[in-house]
Formats: structure tokens, C-alpha cells, sequence
């Protein structure tokens, strides 16, 4: 079972409205995907409170029905 | 009365500076995320624990929930949870894996 990268996308953009999100599919294989988000709620987040908020962000896919998401935050500064 | 499992990996990270859960040994990695931190932590020379979560589903499921990390490996440096694959790679190139490891005394400065 796999995922396609506009399911990721907007499982991210939901829970982290403001961000800019790109979902990179390393592999083509629909199991190997590097997601890069920068969002303002980062800010003051240490990088595993970051990334945890991506992964909950996925609602426990993440290690089952997602194999492989190598991720990377930003924190986005306000305009 | 607490998760016994979480009680085992309490202990395995209070007895040992730096703790690697992973897939696998650290001679026979079996997964490439694992293999990633195993070689960051020999590039650096510095010893660790590698735990192999697939010789017992218990720990695998319970250092997840332990953490609230869905994934494998997991570092711990001093008892404290660092990150895994990704977060290791991006503080090494950083130099920020570094410094953690001389602030705590565990690297040559």
C-alpha cells in the first residue's frame, strides 16, 4: 500500500494551513518521498518537535501505509 | 505501573552515553536510514549502543510510542532523544551533531 504525493500534500497543508509544502517522490515507486515544509508555526520548535508536528500531521501513516518520508522544516519568517 | 518496555529503554539510555535503535547491528545494518546514522557516528569515532528493534517487536513498537516518532532509528545522546535519520544527517553536515557531542564530553574538541 502506498501513497501519492498529493494525498501527503494536502495532509500537511491541512493541519499546517500556512505553509509552503513540496512533496518530492525520490523513487517513483509511491513509498519513497522527501517532503519539505516551511511554516511560521515552527518557529521556537526544536527541529524533532518540528518534524513531529509533520508527522502528526499525517495522522499515523507515517511507518505503516508511508514506508519512507525523509522531511526537512523551515521556519517562515512573517512577511 | 509503567510500561515495562519503557522501562527497559529507560535503562538502556541512562547506562549508555548514546543509544542507536535501529534495524539491524551496527556491523549488518539491515536498512538504509539505519546505516546512514551508523556511519555518521563511526565517521566521528565515537562509541554506542545499537539496539536491533527487529529481534523484538515489543521494543520496536514500544520506542515509538516512547518518543512519540513513528519511525526507526532513533539516537539518544546522554538519555536525551536527538532525532533520527534526517535530523542526524542534517546536524552532522551542520557541525550541530558535533558540538552536542563535545558539549557532553563525548568527542574530542
Amino acid at each position: 500500500m502506498a501513497m501519492d504525493a498529493r494525498h501527503i500534500q494536502d495532509l500537511i497543508q491541512d493541519a499546517l494551513p500556512d505553509a509552503d509544502v513540496r512533496i518530492e517522490d525520490m523513487r517513483g515507486d509511491g513509498d519513497h518521498y522527501a517532503a519539505f515544509v516551511e511554516s511560521a508555526a515552527f518557529e521556537g520548535k526544536s527541529r524533532v518537535q518540528q518534524h513531529q508536528m509533520v508527522y502528526a500531521a499525517l495522522q499515523g501513516r507515517m511507518g505503516g501505509q508511508l514506508h519512507a518520508l525523509a522531511i526537512k522544516t523551515a521556519v517562515k519568517k512573517q512577511a | 505501573m509503567q510500561n515495562v518496555t519503557f522501562q527497559r529503554i529507560q535503562k538502556e539510555i541512562d547506562n549508555n552515553d548514546i543509544v542507536l535503535f535501529m534495524k539491524g547491528e551496527a556491523a549488518f545494518p539491515q536498512c538504509g536510514f539505519s546505516s546512514l546514522v551508523v556511519q555518521v557516528l563511526s565517521q566521528l569515532g565515537v562509541p554506542f549502543k545499537d539496539i536491533n528493534v527487529l529481534e523484538d517487536n515489543e521494543l520496536r513498537q514500544g520506542i515509538k510510542d516512547f518518543t512519540n516518532w513513528p519511525t526507526i532509528p532513533q539516537l539518544y545522546v546522554k538519555g536525551e532523544f536527538i532525532g533520527g535519520c534526517d535530523i542526524v544527517r542534517e546536524m552532522y553536515e551542520s557541525g550541530e551533531l558535533q558540538d552536542l557531542l563535545k558539549d557532553k564530553g563525548l568527542l574530542a574538541a
